[in-house]
This record gives structure tokens, C-alpha cells and sequence, in this order.
């Protein structure tokens, strides 16, 4: 079944609803091979590990202390920040760990991924929390109880410690998660939920803490019943704003990951997929679906994702972009064809796939405009399918169209763009006419990079060279046209450039080159001798 | 018994043909201007089929003109895809729509591929000969390549001959190769004809050889491309106009008078 739902906000333009704020402590466990992972699955051959004690440590302060620890170490009274001489002494045998930062960050990207799959808006906070918005979601889980209960399941077989909690606000979630797992708040009942918990819970620097528990306040509680000017000018606009957040009084909206795809279909499947032609068709449902969506209202899309939730956790997300909008399934498919054909390591379904989504996430109105009679108009159309087909194959910055340029300077009079999003206006563009009457003037081949060359005989001061040597061959000059002369742009702050004399000659077995002197004879005392390089910059044909 | 015979083998003859795919008289063509050429291809270049040009390493230019030129004549005003390896580009340089304009073609017209290697330049082409909008696809491919075989060659001419798309295939520094091309020319640059000092020199001259026409005789030719009309003609060598063959050395490559250009037009 998929859904096509446009992304659901409130008139006033936020976010609004409830939020599931999820503290996930990945380091009970730490099982450097699952680290990199997602939401890793635990070593079964670990699970016996859990009853060791386990230390990860870190470099704070010039020492090596403890960072992350699991149960067990925990019980023999080790705890965070104690030096690991000390965890040592305590617990001969404790096993050591050294702390990944990055990687911890990445698996908290993955687990974020896989949160996807719950709802589109889904922010980071670091280091171990994750913000839901589950606005308009949570009736698709069996409510807000099923979904808490479905998530915290699914995690905690993972091999991950979870603390998650339901409210009105982020701030006043991540608050509950600190003291116990599994609260859920109603609207308005988020000041009595948070009226107990300590401090700490809100998440500020050490030093508020400390001062707050010198100043004998040590639940939220206490510090809401002060006046909140005494607040203020103690500890700072930010924390009351903070403590308002933690008591529902206001709220902020959290910073999800990735923009909310304008339209967006998924397919959940019972039982996982992973073959080839099940998923293809499965993608093609979805075209469908997501095509009915965006013509209700007019549009196409340029950029399409589709990601694939696999059923241990990876997330799998492919892009293809239009040159034109899409409104046809069938161009969907294609498109979605060529890129996994020339997927650098292709789609892997492992156990299968047990959840599919589309999405388009940059779309532009489309004009429904009458085919004509006209073939001219069809054939354009065609160009862009095909040209979207080959930027989804090979890329978009290998497909090109050019436009000229306003410059004399050979190598600056011509921009090549990407075809996908130039084509029409390449089509007009304005191009310099050529001469009537005259041999070509410019070369049809032109080196990116001109090639010295090795003039063995030239007449001073303005004569073409009459031999020269270009890769190892010489050529003997039997015609020449030039000089002429480019000089480089002085407005570009090109004025030390020296100008070139551009030649037009043919050497005896009718090869035709484009060669410049690069300056004037005598120029520059830097030059041997007052001998000026001579390159080759072009070929005509 | 004998007509028997001869019913098997008229049997075997239209097999062969249906095979081939060609139903006689149906073809269209275009003419490349150039008199003699046009009889010995009955007519000129055939549509939806591929041709191949074959140049060596340092004839790049004569031969990218000579393939340039047959794209107009096939596209006329319809789009134009260049399909070019990497590689070619470092070596030959790359193709500047400048000097394309100088040749009379539109550069508006021309979509360029970039492919890294051959194989993506074959997957693409084989692509962009099945669209029918394309007026012509050229292929440019550098040095001798195993993948370019008897099956990819003949997978091209089956995509260009179901749209009635043109295939060019630009080979540089390779020799021929079995294919299944229609033509297979061999091109080099030919020497301007001799003109006197103040008149213009430098249009495209190339020295082509017919090496393999499927449904005709060979031949061999020196054309000019005339850039203003956007037709081959015969280069005019003054009274040597009717020699097929190159002409002996202008007196500008004799060896006593070396040190000298021959002609040097002054502009500037």
C-alpha cells in the first residue's frame, strides 16, 4: 500500500506535534565490529562478553578515561570519567576499548536512516540522541504506545540500549529520557512530567549544573518555581529558554537531517523481497502511485529517490534527476533501470528488502501542452528522455551542451554545461558568424592545454617558424597565415600574461595546425635570449 | 531437379537478404555533394546505418573533419550526438565548437557525451541510435580496443537500422577491423590546393578512400569541404582537377628552398 501524502505542516508553516526524542547508548556493548554497522546487529559469539566488564576509553584532559561502560563494570563501581590507571587497579581484568568518535557519529547516521522508515523528519542529537517528529504518524503504528513499544523493540534486538519517550516538545522528551525510558505525555502535562527530574536532565554544561545544585535547586521543579528574570541574569536567556521548552511552555522545532520530500509512496511488504523482478515491479507500484499524487496537482518531478530499507537495518538510497519534469511511469522505470545498471556496487538485497520508498524531492510545475502536428516539438521532448537517461547512466556533468562565451581568448569562448539543465538554452544561443568565402580561422580540435613545441627556425620579428617539432615529429611549414595577435585580458588582471601571435599553418602532407608565439621578441629579460615559447594550441581539419 | 536447385538457392538468396535487412529501393541516402562518390555509393550515404572512419593517430583532425562533415550532410538541422572517450580528447584535443561554426555547422545542435572508456561509449550509443529524434549519433574512439568487436559492431547497425538513426563511428589510431559497418573510409589530410598568395587557402581537404561499401564498388577521392555551401566537392588542383590521385609536390617541399615558406599570407 503506498501513500501518497504530500508533507504534512501546519498553516503557521511549523512543525508541529509531538516528538519522540530517543537516547540510544551504543557503548554497553562495545563490539568494535559492529561499530560500523548499522543499527548493528550484536555478535551473538559477544553475548557472553556482557557479563565481563567492559571499558571504552577516550583521551580527556591529557589522561586516558573512561568514556563508555557496560553493566558489568558498572557493578564492580567503575563509572565515566574515572582514569583508566584507577579502572585498572579496580578491575585487573576489565577489557579496553578505545573510543571512536567518528564512528559513533556514523552509527548514529545509520540508526537515523533506519528511523527514517517511521517518519521524514528525524534530526540528530549528538552525541547519542535522535529527534522524531511523529506528527500525523503515529496512528500508521497503532498509535503512539505501539510505535514507542515497535521502535524500542526493534532497536534493543539490535544490541543497542534504549531510553525513549513521547512529548509535546523535544526538549522536554530528551529530559524524560534522561530519568526512564518509555514516558509518553500528553499535551499539556509536560510541566508535572518533568517537575522531578533532576537537573541534569536538561542537557546544559556542567557549569549551570553546578551552580544551580549550589544554589540548592535540584529538580526542575524547583528551578520553575523561581522567578524567571533571577534565572536569567544567573544563567543566561538560553537556559530559561530551554527550561520553557522542558516545561512545554514553548517550543522550538527540531532540524531534521534531510527537507521532506514534496511528494513521497512506500510499500511495506510482510514478507522481505529481494528479488530482482519483485522489486522492479514493486518500483513501478510505486511510480504509479506517486505519478496519481503529483498530477492531482499539477506537477512533475525533477529529482527522484528511492530508498531501500533492508530487514537488518541498512538504508539503501538511490537518486535519479530529469531534465524535464516526469509525469510518465514508464520513463520512471527507465530512468531507475539505467542507474542500477550502472550502479558502481549494485543494489544487495541481503535477506530482502521490507520496505520501499519513493519520493520526489524537487518537482516543478508541468504545462500540459497540446501535441501539435508539429514533429518538432515531440523530437525536443524526446532529446531531454534520452539525454536524462545517459546522465543517469554515466552522470549529468558528462552530458554537455556548450555556450559561447564573450571572449576572444581561445580557451575562455566556450562553456560546456550540463545538457540536462542548459538544452534550451543552448538552443538559442547566440554564436559569432563565420566569414563567408574564408578557410576555417579557428582550429576544429583545441588542446586544453597548448603544447610547447620546438621551433627550430623562425624569422624575427613576426614570421610564422618555418620547421617545428611536435611530438617527436618535425613538420616543415609550407604555408602560413598570421600573425594574430590575442592579447590577454588587462580587465581580468591578466595584464602580465604576455599576447600570443597566433600562425595558421600546413605543413608538407597537408596537416594544418594552430600555433602561437607566447609574447614578442625581446619582451622580457627573463626569456633566454629574448627567445619566446612557441605552443601548439589547435588542429583543423 | 534443376529448378529445384535453383528455387533452394533463390531461397537461400532472399534469407540472406531478409537477414540482412536491407529491402532493396527502401533506402534512403543523402548525397555528400562530391559527384564521384556519390555514383559509387548510388546515390550517397545510406541512412540508419553505421559508417566507419578510420584515421591514424595524427590524422585526428582530417579524419574528425571528414565525420563532422558527413553528420551534416546526414543531420541537416536535426540534433546531433557526439559520443567522445575521454582519452581522445587528451590526446587529440577536444572538439571546439568554434571551429565547428568555421566548418558552416550549428553548434547548437551537437549534445556531447563524455564517456570515460569504450565500453561506455558503445552502452550509450547503442542507446542514442535507438532515439529517433537524432538526426545523427557519432562515436569517437581512440587506439585499438577489444571490445568493439563483430557483436557490438553488429548491435549498432540493429539499433541505427530500427530508428533509421545514423551512426558514425570515428576510429583514431586504429586499424580496420571486421564489422558490419555499411562503409568503412580511410581518411588523411590532403595538401590545399595551389593557390596564388593573396587568395584564402586552408579549407578542409581530405584524401578518402572508400575501403569497403557493402553494396557497391570502392573508390578512392580527394574532397574539399565547402564550408559556406555544406557540401563535399572535388578539390580543385587548378587544371589537375580530374586527378583522383594525390598530386605530385607543390615546389614549396623541395629541398633547396626550405629555409623559405612558400606561401605566406599576411593578416594581422
Amino acid at each position: 500500500m503506498g501513500r501518497g501524502r504530500p508533507a504534512e505542516r501546519s498553516e503557521d508553516g511549523r512543525v508541529r506535534g509531538r516528538d519522540i526524542s530517543r537516547g540510544c547508548n551504543p557503548s554497553p556493548q562495545p563490539s568494535p565490529n559492529g561499530r560500523g554497522g548499522v543499527p548493528c546487529s550484536l555478535n551473538h559469539s559477544q553475548s557472553d562478553a556482557a557479563d565481563r566488564p567492559c571499558i571504552v576509553v577516550a583521551k580527556q584532559n591529557n589522561a586516558l578515561q573512561i568514556f563508555a561502560l557496560n553493566d558489568a563494570a558498572a557493578r564492580l563501581g567503575l563509572d565515566v570519567g574515572l582514569p583508566l590507571a584507577n579502572a585498572r587497579a579496580i578491575v585487573p581484568d576489565v577489557q579496553v576499548f578505545d573510543a571512536d568518535e567518528p564512528a559513533d557519529s556514523g552509527t548514529l547516521n545509520d540508526i537515523a536512516d533506519w528511523c527514517d522508515r517511521f517518519t521524514p523528519l528525524v534530526a540528530l542529537d549528538p552525541p547519542h540522541g535522535l529527534f522524531l517528529d511523529i506528527s500525523g504518524c503515529a496512528h500508521l503504528f497503532g498509535g503512539e504506545a505501539a510505535m514507542l513499544e515497535t521502535i524500542c523493540r526493534a532497536l534493543t534486538r539490535q544490541g543497542f540500549a534504549v531510553s525513549a519517550a513521547i512529548a509535546g516538545t523535544p526538549v522536554c522528551a530528551r529530559a524524560l529520557t534522561r530519568h526512564v525510558s518509555g514516558r509518553i505525555v500528553r499535551e499539556g502535562e509536560e510541566a508535572a512530567a518533568v517537575q522531578a527530574l533532576p537537573v541534569f536532565t536538561l542537557g546544559v554544561d556542567e557549569a549551570i549544573i553546578g551552580g544551580l545544585r549550589r544554589a540548592g535547586l535540584k529538580t526542575i521543579g524547583d528551578v520553575a518555581a523561581r522567578e524567571r528574570h533571577e534565572i536569567t541574569a544567573r544563567f543566561g536567556a538560553r537556559f530559561t529558554a530551554l527550561l520553557e521548552q522542558a516545561l512545554g511552555q514553548s517550543d522550538a522545532p527540531i532540524s531534521p537531517r534531510k527537507l521532506p520530500p514534496d511528494y513521497m509512496v512506500e510499500k511495506r511488504f510482510a514478507e522481505p523481497v529481494a528479488t530482482d523482478a519483485v522489486i522492479a515491479a514493486a518500483l513501478s507500484g510505486l511510480a504509479q502511485t506517486l505519478i496519481a499524487a503529483m498530477e492531482r496537482h499539477g506537477k512533475g518531478a525533477r529529482q527522484l529517490d528511492a530508498s531501500f530499507f533492508r530487514t537488518d537495518g541498512t538504508v539503501r538510497t538511490i537518486s535519479v534527476e530529469t531534465g524535464q519534469p516526469v509525469t510518465r511511469v514508464a520513463v520512471i522505470e527507465r530512468l531507475f533501470r539505467e542507474r542500477f545498471d550502472a550502479l558502481a556496487d549494485p543494489l544487495d538485497p541481503g535477506f530482502g528488502f521490507d520496505l520501499m520508498r519513493l519520493s520526489a524531492s524537487r518537482t516543478d510545475g508541468v504545462v500540459e501542452a497540446q501535441r501539435d502536428l508539429d514533429a518538432h516539438v515531440h523530437d525536443n521532448d524526446e532529446l531531454a528522455a534520452l539525454i536524462d537517461r545517459i546522465a543517469a547512466r554515466i552522470g549529468g556533468r558528462r552530458i554537455v551542451v556548450h555556450l559561447p562565451q564573450d571572449s576572444h581568448i581561445p580557451e575562455r569562448a566556450l562553456l560546456a554545461v550540463p545538457a540536462q539543465h542548459h538544452l534550451t538554452a543552448a538552443a538559442v544561443a547566440e554564436w559569432p558568424a563565420r566569414i563567408e568565402g574564408e578557410p576555417p580561422l579557428r582550429p576544429l580540435r583545441l588542446f586544453a592545454r597548448p603544447e610547447p613545441i620546438e621551433v627550430l627556425f623562425a624569422e624575427v620579428p613576426d614570421k610564422p617558424p618555418t620547421r617545428f617539432k611536435w611530438r617527436r615529429a618535425c613538420h616543415t611549414v609550407v604555408r602560413a597565415e598570421g600573425p594574430e595577435r590575442v592579447a590577454m585580458e588587462w580587465w581580468h588582471g591578466l595584464r602580465e600574461v604576455s599576447a600570443r601571435d597566433y600562425f595558421r599553418v600546413e605543413d608538407e602532407a597537408g596537416l594544418r595546425f594552430w600555433l602561437y608565439r607566447d609574447g614578442l621578441y625581446g619582451e622580457s629579460a627573463e626569456q633566454q635570449a629574448g627567445q619566446p615559447d612557441w605552443f601548439l594550441h589547435g588542429l583543423f581539419a | 531437379m534443376m529448378s529445384a536447385r535453383m528455387s533452394t538457392l533463390a531461397r537461400l538468396r532472399t534469407d540472406i537478404d531478409r537477414l540482412q535487412g536491407d529491402a532493396d529501393g527502401t533506402l534512403s541516402r543523402t548525397a555528400l555533394g562530391h559527384a564521384g562518390a556519390d555514383a559509387v555509393l548510388q546515390g550517397g550515404l545510406v541512412h540508419g546505418a553505421v559508417h566507419e572512419v578510420f584515421a591514424q593517430g595524427c590524422q585526428s583532425a582530417a579524419a574528425t573533419g571528414f565525420v563532422v562533415g558527413l553528420a551534416r550532410r546526414v543531420a541537416v538541422r536535426r540534433p546531433l550526438l557526439w559520443v567522445r572517450q575521454d582519452f581522445s580528447a587528451l590526446e587529440n584535443g577536444a572538439l571546439s565548437m568554434h571551429g565547428w561554426r568555421e566548418l558552416g555547422l550549428d553548434p547548437r545542435r551537437v549534445v556531447m557525451v563524455y564517456a570515460h572508456d569504450v565500453e561506455t561509449a558503445l552502452q550509450v550509443t547503442a542507446d542514442a541510435l535507438a532515439c529517433d529524434a537524432l538526426g545523427a549519433v557519432v562515436m569517437e574512439i581512440w587506439g585499438e580496443t577489444r571490445q568493439f568487436d563483430l557483436v557490438a559492431s553488429r548491435k549498432l547497425t540493429l539499433a541505427a537500422r530500427e530508428a533509421g538513426v545514423t551512426g558514425l563511428v570515428l576510429r583514431l589510431a586504429a586499424a580496420p577491423s571486421p564489422s558490419t559497418a555499411e562503409t568503412r573510409w580511410i581518411v588523411h589530410a590532403a595538401r590545399s590546393p595551389p593557390v596564388a598568395p593573396w587568395q584564402a587557402w586552408g579549407a578542409p581537404v581530405f584524401d578518402a578512400r572508400l575501403a569497403r561499401n557493402r553494396h557497391g564498388p570502392t573508390g578512392h577521392w580527394i574532397m574539399e569541404w565547402n564550408c559556406d555551401e555544406c557540401l563535399f566537392r572535388d578539390a580543385l588542383f587548378g587544371d589537375a582537377a580530374a586527378h583522383p590521385q594525390p598530386v605530385a609536390a607543390a615546389p614549396a617541399d623541395r629541398s633547396h628552398q626550405a629555409g623559405e615558406i612558400a606561401q605566406w599570407r599576411r593578416t594581422g
